[in-house]
């Protein structure tokens, strides 16, 4: 299966090659089957509103859970390396997706935890200036939501 | 080709820490180079690690990764000489696979 996960994406390079348009059907395509789903999130990695990469999620209505934990500096001085540590305690948790709200793009990483994989999610991100640091845990097929407010002295775009 | 990764294993009560280490410049597109004109996007966009062969972390990442990113996984349940395979692979199709077996 996997195997087959790598030609499709390889093939979406390709195509994404050719220019944006046209596009829309192939997309349509890579979307649909279920089968399919780790295809990369292009909808929701483009999309420049939170909303709109928890709708390509499926994430419109998360519950606010005190259950993830979030491990990560209050004052970061360089928004360049920014380091996140996410760790649930949601029973049955499949996946981490991770927002950094006011970044041009927020959604920054969506991880599948599987197979015996724990709960656990660390990595370094660049954040564009101050903002709110959201975590979406999927559990269960619901999605749980805790967030973090981290204060950029040096914004990590340029 | 790109450089090799660096990962390094730890197992303690059953549970693996893994934490990795890749050569990757994560180009925003945001960026100017020195004339001024813009740096295109050339980041990883997909991250997998396995433990034997079974798919234990499927990640798709954005730009917002930092440079030369540094992320970790922990897996209950593995053991010593269990092998671990992590592939990346980016918006200009460059990719690379690397494996490391658990030690004590």
């Amino acid at each position: 299966m996997n195997l087959f996960r790598r030609q499709f994406l390889r093939l979406t390079s390709v195509v994404g090659a050719l220019g944006v348009t046209g596009l829309s059907a192939l997309e349509l395509v890579l979307q649909a089957p279920s089968a399919l789903a780790a295809v990369w999130n292009k909808p929701g990695f483009e999309s420049k509103v939170v909303e709109e990469v928890m709708k390509s999620l499926g994430a419109t209505n998360a519950q606010p859970s005190a259950e993830i934990h979030i491990n990560a500096p209050d004052i970061a001085e360089n928004g360049a390396v920014v380091p996140i540590e996410v760790t649930s305690r949601i029973n049955n948790t499949q996946s981490i997706a991770l927002i950094a709200e006011k970044n041009p793009f927020p959604l920054a990483a969506q991880v599948e935890l599987l197979n015996g994989a724990e709960p656990y999610f660390y990595v370094r991100i660049k954040m564009g200036q101050t903002s709110r640091i959201q975590v979406l845990v999927k559990a269960d097929g619901k999605f749980y939501t805790a967030h973090k407010e981290i204060k950029i002295t040096i914004g990590g775009c340029g | 080709m790109a450089e090799p990764m660096k990962i390094r294993a730890t197992l303690k009560n059953n549970m693996a820490e893994i934490r990795v280490l890749v050569a990757h410049p994560m180009e925003t597109g945001q960026r100017k180079d020195a004339t001024g004109a813009i740096v295109p996007t050339h980041f990883i966009h997909s991250m997998t690690v396995h433990l034997n062969e079974t798919l234990v972390y499927d990640g798709q990442w954005s730009q917002a990764i930092s440079r030369n990113p540094v992320f970790a996984l922990r897996i209950k349940g593995a053991k010593i000489g269990d092998k671990v395979v992590v592939h990346w692979m980016d918006n200009k199709n460059d990719k690379r696979n690397d494996e490391i077996t658990l030690q004590a």
